[in-house]
């Protein structure tokens, strides 16, 4: 098992917050397999695969029994059962939660659960290795090559089946809830290698994050989203209002949520909330020194409830906004701004979680399968975990039954010697450039076009000049870029190198999806298709698919193949919020 | 208010596990004090870039406090000045112009230096491994409210599995002993009805393997100091007592 962390323990589930949903119904509030299967199906905008996705809401289930025999410790009611709360726009109490660190206790649980198989022998880890090659033997995936992060040493490793699950490309944006190490390049090598990349367009940008304070800002910090259900929106009427916010009355707010949408204010869903905040910061109505954020504020609710009880709620979340900005939330409001979060879109796979390409299967967020064009809340763990204990052990095995008996290929084998060469050319190639601009530089660069092209709102315009600045930005890269140090020690700028130089490729990809897609669904909003409200408009007729790009080498654009989507169990409807 | 303060970095270098390590001195200047700790040295490592200078190697990750994968010397201090908080999540306001700050790895022989400000922390994967878990094959479990755990319980539990693995308590240790990270997976599963059928076996393998890989624990109590997590010490009292009993209990099944 490889991964470059220095541990397993560091996979970046370990920072979701929220929770995990699951089909228990322990609330007796009507929850069912079925209630959770229409709901992700509606929530993802009816773009994802309906029998992958019930499959997932009926082993909800079994993940819950299985973390809590691992002793997660999720919350408990007082009477000793679990707790469950209401998340992301359910109306039923289906979220299980420990504390705001459910990712952390899952992944510990897992984690907890390998240690156990590599002390008994059954399991081999690799830590501190990349995978910069998928290996390919008569059209089967038969191994991975990896470079050693300390001694550079490249590795083959031969096996029966390769199992990706690292991960989503929500870097791509340079800024994003992300941890910095996460990057697409294992999943990127594959589709090089002829596994076609699904949906690449559908990301998923989160309302409540804390916004960039300067240029040096390295990542974004995800601030709850049950902030929305005490705080109110507003940014000031007036464009470049520069007044404190405590100095502007109420005639003079825009609480823009409230306004537009009544029904549900503050708590309509995450893609609806980000739009809106990016509406009237583009208005130039936004706030902070940098005029990029909108007010999350707390007066009213502490009026009402007082300050204790609003302490009590969010204390660890006030805290950790003070300590990010230096600002008190109990007497200045929150500045928030959407960023990037999770990325729909990866490897296409099939129900068995194998990708096109034999003997190389795809889990978690890397693959495509079931949140179609917009995750909800509470889903990305269940996801995860549900393909990692649930489904691969089943289907992997159909596949591994042909090779009964047979050994693995040899790393001897010239299919191995042809990938090591390919991955030491690829290292004293970023090594012989010396360019002037480190690799920052042109990830921060890359993130600003991707952000401002394909991020919470794309049109036509927009979407082709991503297609022409970002190979051109790319072609800097390759000629410019500045890579120190040598190939044969722990040399963090080379191991970045090669992450940007696949998302600069993916990028491409994403704005050529984003443009080819001309609806709106879920998380990919084309401005050109919008109702008379400015909600995201489908096309069913034309779009109920996934798209499936085939790499077709260097310099040429990938092949755009489409899976059908069959809708047998659920009627296909407007979302509304209002 | 954010405001530019100019900085000297003291900053540990060292090329390689075995080769010979020195200090360098850095002028950081013009850092605002709203960047994160990382961030200023992201600034001097473009600097450097930019000068032709290999950048200092430090690890991050989710640079939200919860990976565990930062964590350096500031000032001798594991994680810097600011209590309960991670380097990661350290911003500079808590420092002041003109500020000295010295930067080291980790300081413990059970955690070799990769390079710089990089250490290998493997040991505690070890520990883990003997005995971290509860042996539970995936599909086996019972439903999850067959067995009720009372909130307290549960609540105190988590408070011991919120540990993040950083190595701060190893770090901080004038004995150099992980006891606070063991002591808090040790008791995060013992605490757990989940946790009894191999309560007393896991802790003595895992406070064993401790104790092969780090040193012994003689209760200074920094640990609880630098933990980001603020992880009591009463964790590793609980530990204490269950070793002593596990000695007990464990020989019997051969006596």
């Amino acid at each position: 098992m490889l991964t470059y962390h220095d541990s397993h323990r560091r996979a970046h589930s370990i920072a979701a917050q929220g929770g995990i949903n699951a089909a228990k119904n322990y609330q007796n509030d009507g929850d069912s397999v079925y209630r959770l299967f229409y709901d992700t199906i509606k929530g993802g905008d009816y773009r994802a695969r309906e029998a992958n996705v019930y499959r997932l809401a009926e082993v909800s289930v079994d993940i819950i029994d299985q973390a809590t025999a691992q002793g997660v410790p999720f919350a408990r009611e007082y009477g000793g059962l679990l707790d469950n709360r209401s998340f992301g726009g359910a109306q039923v109490s289906r979220t299980f939660y420990a504390r705001g660190q459910t990712g952390q206790q899952l992944l510990l649980g897992a984690y907890s659960a390998l240690m156990r198989q590599v002390a008994a022998g059954t399991v081999e880890l690799h830590t501190r290795s990349e995978m910069l090659e998928l290996v390919m033997h008569d059209g089967r995936a038969v191994g991975v090559v990896t470079r050693d992060l300390i001694t550079g040493e490249i590795v083959s490793h031969s096996a029966h089946a390769v199992v990706l699950a690292t991960g989503g490309y929500g870097n791509v944006y340079f800024l994003s809830t992300n941890a910095k190490m996460c990057n697409v390049t294992a999943a990127w090598r594959a589709h090089r290698k002829g596994a076609l990349f699904a949906n690449p367009c559908y990301t998923q940008i989160h309302p409540t994050c804390i916004p960039a304070s300067d240029d040096f800002q390295s990542k974004l910090t995800l601030m709850s989203e049950s902030l929305r259900n005490d705080g109110r929106i507003w940014v000031p009427l007036a464009h470049d209002d520069g007044r404190a916010p405590h100095e502007i009355p109420d005639a003079d707010r825009d609480y823009f949520l409230e306004r537009k949408y009544p029904a549900f204010g503050n708590l309509v869903p995450r893609d609806v909330a980000s739009r809106n905040a990016k509406t009237v910061v583009d208005e130039g109505r936004g706030v902070g020194p940098l005029r990029n954020g909108v007010y999350l504020d707390f007066s009213g609710a502490m009026a009402r409830d007082g300050e204790a009880v609003i302490r009590a709620k969010y204390g660890n979340l006030f805290d950790m906004y003070e300590r990010i900005t230096g600002e008190d939330p109990y007497r200045v409001p929150m500045r928030i701004y959407p960023a990037t979060h999770y990325t729909m879109g990866g490897l296409w796979v099939d129900y068995e979680l194998m990708s096109n390409v034999p003997g190389l299967f795809v889990l978690g967020e890397a693959n495509f399968s079931d949140h179609g064009a917009n995750r909800l809340g509470a889903s990305a763990l269940m996801q995860g975990l549900a393909d990692g204990y649930f489904i691969l052990p089943y289907t992997i095995g159909n596949y591994l039954s042909d090779f009964l008996g047979d050994p693995a290929l040899g790393t001897s084998e010239p299919v191995f010697a042809t990938a090591e060469q390919a991955v030491g050319d690829e290292m004293n190639r970023w090594l012989s450039i010396g360019g002037t601009r480190s690799v920052d530089h042109y990830h921060r660069e890359l993130g600003k076009l991707v952000w401002d092209y394909i991020g919470m709102a794309r049109n036509k315009a927009g979407l082709e000049k991503a297609l022409s600045e970002i190979p051109a930005l790319r072609e800097d890269y390759h000629r410019n870029v500045r890579v120190l140090g040598s190939a044969d020690t722990l040399n963090q700028s080379l191991e970045k190198a090669g992450r940007v130089a696949d998302l600069f490729e993916l990028a491409e990809l994403m704005a050529r999806d984003a443009l080819t897609r001309e609806e709106s669904c879920g998380g990919h909003f084309r401005e050109e298709h919008q109702t008379e409200e400015g909600e995201a408009m489908r096309d069913d007729e034309n779009f109920t698919h996934v798209a499936a790009w085939e790499w077709n080498g260097e310099g040429a654009p990938q092949t755009r193949h489409r899976e059908e989507l069959e809708f047998e169990n659920v009627e296909l409807t407007q979302r509304s919020y209002k | 208010m954010s405001a530019e303060i100019n900085l000297t970095l003291k900053v540990w270098r060292q090329a390689g596990p075995s080769a010979e390590g020195r200090f360098v001195t850095y002028e950081a200047d013009g850092i605002s004090t709203d960047a994160s700790f990382l961030e200023m040295l992201d600034i001097v490592n473009e600097r450097l870039i930019e000068a032709g200078e290999e950048p200092i190697v430090f690890e991050s990750d989710c640079r939200e406090g919860i990976c565990g994968t930062c964590g350096l010397m500031i000032n001798g201090q594991a994680h810097g000045p600011q209590k309960g908080t991670a380097t990661c999540q350290l911003h500079m306001r808590s420092f002041s112009d003109g500020d000295h700050i010295v930067i080291e790895p980790w300081r413990a022989t059970s955690f070799p230096v990769l390079r710089d400000l990089a250490v290998d922390r493997r040991a505690m994967d070890a520990i883990i491994g003997a005995g971290g878990y509860i042996s539970v094959n995936t599909g086996a479990a019972p439903d999850a409210n067959l067995t009720p755990v009372p909130k307290e319980t549960a609540d105190t539990a988590f408070d011991a599995a919120a540990c993040i693995g950083c190595g701060a308590c190893v770090a901080a240790c004038p004995n150099s002993a992980a006891q606070l990270f063991t002591a808090a997976k040790v008791q995060h599963l013992n605490l757990l009805p989940q946790g009894q059928a191999q309560r007393w076996a896991r802790t003595e393998a895992m406070v064993e393997t401790m104790e092969a890989f780090f040193g012994s624990c003689t209760n200074h109590g920094e640990c609880e100091e630098a933990c980001p997590k603020e992880i009591p010490i009463d964790f590793i009292a609980w530990t204490n007592r269950d070793y002593i009993k596990a000695k007990v209990k464990n020989r019997k099944l051969v006596g």
